[in-house]
């Protein structure tokens, strides 16, 4: 079904606002961050308003409410990605805490001296640092999937390095530079011939297309809830049940426990074992909030929508002499385009984009390495949401043609 | 804000009148920024009087950075340490003439900070340097 975008603009308050008097928002960076829509703004408000109290263990109204749309919304995010049950959907911080979850609990009780771990020259900072952590720590290996010149992972790389027989494997669904969609189902399969566990971060992929964890067969994904509608502060992480089971907890402390002595504990079951202290209650009902939008507008929807704007500015952006983009062409890409301009670097870009209330970022977009690979310390960086339109990519480029008169 | 992209600044960063390196020098010291990339080295020759006799910048990055390096390693040549050590954030927006918001300031910032620590001799470039 073809989205009705003036619709769905009109379901995202901050898309009215000016950023300078009479100049209008044109938002082009929903891969750092997406904006909100109203249900989300009003899931979080109306719980402040009615229902705030503290999760679990309370017996009075509020205590009950509070816990029951705590526990729907990660009934509905389990939903969302097809989990086989809510029990296998950990809150956390973001998709960054979900890693971190994965390398301290998991990581260090399956890992030792030697282990092989494969990873990709594409991994934003957050797939990338916890492993160089429990490097330095417990001096496992780290070895990379290469990304071509195009901007898709080398699978002949890939398949060498699991004769190396990796003891896990955790790579990205989705670029958030290139916009690759990387074949995940394929190299999960591959990577579970050789017996290696495979977590996905899918920070870009869960916002902007339809993720079935269970048909993928991954062992973790991990994601956030502010990049697809929801609030900040609040992300998640799947596991399968006999992994997550067999886990030691991540943070100690209250929630996380089933019984404690002054001397020792015995940790819940799941999800609990891994939520310690009280935590971000109006946030996890926002984000069941997100997923009920997403879920309405339809996931291939979204992503046919993205589709058709990404092929649009892919094409409008090459006529312009001295860009160069990055990553593979539109039907192996989601919504991202980044890009270089010769002689002009990409903060200045942004800038001078800004000027006319187009918001795009500019920088490493936190996979410094990935840009050394290409050779360039930065890139600037457009992307695109399902309330984009065709004209925005059309102001876009207008305004790249403004940034090259500047330095004329 | 318009004024970000003054022609002195295009000028200055398209066509910079003292980059480039110093072989042999008194003082060289180089650092980054993270945020944007920014890359920048400064050598300097000193006269036994401690006068700045001669300075150069290399690097990369936005014409804000690139721009307020050319245009700080012109105005230090002659300069005593002594003065050059006194620079602080306001010399650098006189010197381009331009208000700038947090972000964009530290890209202006760079420079300077990387002047201060190799006059100082210190081992990092920190924030302090240019308050
Ligand atoms: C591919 C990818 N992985 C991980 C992250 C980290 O997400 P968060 O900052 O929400 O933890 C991002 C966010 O930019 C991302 O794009």
């Amino acid at each position: 079904m073809k989205l009705n975008v003036t619709e769905i603009r009109k379901d995202f308050p901050i898309l009215e606002r000016e950023t300078r008097s009479g100049v209008r928002l044109t938002y082009l960076d929903s891969t750092a961050t997406s904006q909100k829509p109203l249900s989300v703004i009003q899931a979080m408000d109306d719980f402040y308003r009615r229902s705030n109290a503290n999760i679990h263990r309370g017996v009075h109204t509020l205590a009950e409410e509070s816990t029951a749309l705590y526990e729907s919304a990660r009934d509905r995010i389990a939903k969302f990605i097809n989990a086989g049950s809510a029990r296998q959907i950990i809150y956390t911080r973001n998709t960054t805490e979900s890693i971190n979850l994965v390398a301290y609990s998991w990581a260090r009780a399956n890992l030792k001296q030697g282990d092989l771990v494969i990873l990709t020259e594409m991994e934003h900072h957050s797939n990338l640092v916890p492993w160089h952590m429990l490097q330095a720590e417990r001096g496992i290996e780290l070895d990379f999937i290469t990304v071509t010149e195009d901007g898709v992972l080398d699978l002949e790389v890939y398949k060498s390095l699991l004769s190396r027989r990796p003891k896990l494997v955790s790579f990205t669904h989705m670029s958030n530079v290139l916009g690759t969609v990387n074949p995940a189902a394929e190299m999960i399969k591959l990577a579970h011939e050789v017996d290696a566990i495979v977590l996905v971060d899918g920070a870009q992929s869960v916002p902007h297309l339809k993720v079935d964890v269970q048909a993928l067969d991954a062992d973790f994904y991990a994601f956030s809830a502010h990049k697809m509608c929801g609030p900040t502060g609040i992300g998640a992480l799947y596991g399968k049940i006999e992994l997550l089971e067999a886990m030691p907890p991540f943070l100690g402390g209250g929630d996380m426990i089933k019984e404690v002595k002054l001397r020792s504990f015995r940790a819940n079951t799941l999800p609990h074992k891994f939520e310690a202290g009280t935590p971000a209650i109006a946030e996890a009902i926002g984000f069941g909030a997100a997923v009920d939008y997403l879920t309405k507008i339809g996931m291939e929807n979204i992503s046919a929508h993205e589709h058709e704007i990404t092929e649009y500015a892919l094409e409008r952006l090459e006529e312009i002499p001295g860009l160069k983009l990055f990553g593979p062409s539109a039907d192996k890409k989601g919504g991202v385009a980044a890009f270089t301009l010769d002689g002009i670097h990409p903060h200045d870009v942004a800038q001078i984009l800004d000027q006319d209330g187009i918001a795009i970022r500019a920088g490493h977009h936190c996979a410094q390495p990935l840009h050394e690979k290409f050779g360039i310390p930065a890139t600037s960086r457009a992307s695109f949401y399902m309330y984009n339109t065709k004209e925005e990519v059309d102001l876009l480029v207008n305004g790249i043609y403004k940034v090259k008169e500047t330095f004329k | 804000m318009d004024d970000l992209y003054r022609e002195v600044i295009i000028e200055h960063y398209k066509n910079p009148g003292y980059r480039g390196k110093l072989d042999p020098h008194d003082i060289s010291f180089a650092d980054n920024n993270p945020l944007c990339g920014d890359h920048i080295q400064i050598d300097l020759r000193v006269g036994t009087d401690g006068v700045v006799t001669d300075a150069r910048f290399d690097g990369h990055g936005c014409a804000i950075s690139q721009a307020s390096a050319d245009l700080l390693i012109e105005s230090i040549i002659g300069k005593p340490l002594e003065e050059i050590k006194k620079l602080n954030k306001e010399s650098i927006l006189e010197l381009l003439g331009i208000e700038l918001g947090p972000v964009r300031l530290k890209c202006a910032l760079l420079s300077l900070k990387v002047l201060k620590a190799g006059v100082y001799g210190l081992g990092e470039a920190s924030d302090e340097l240019v308050e």
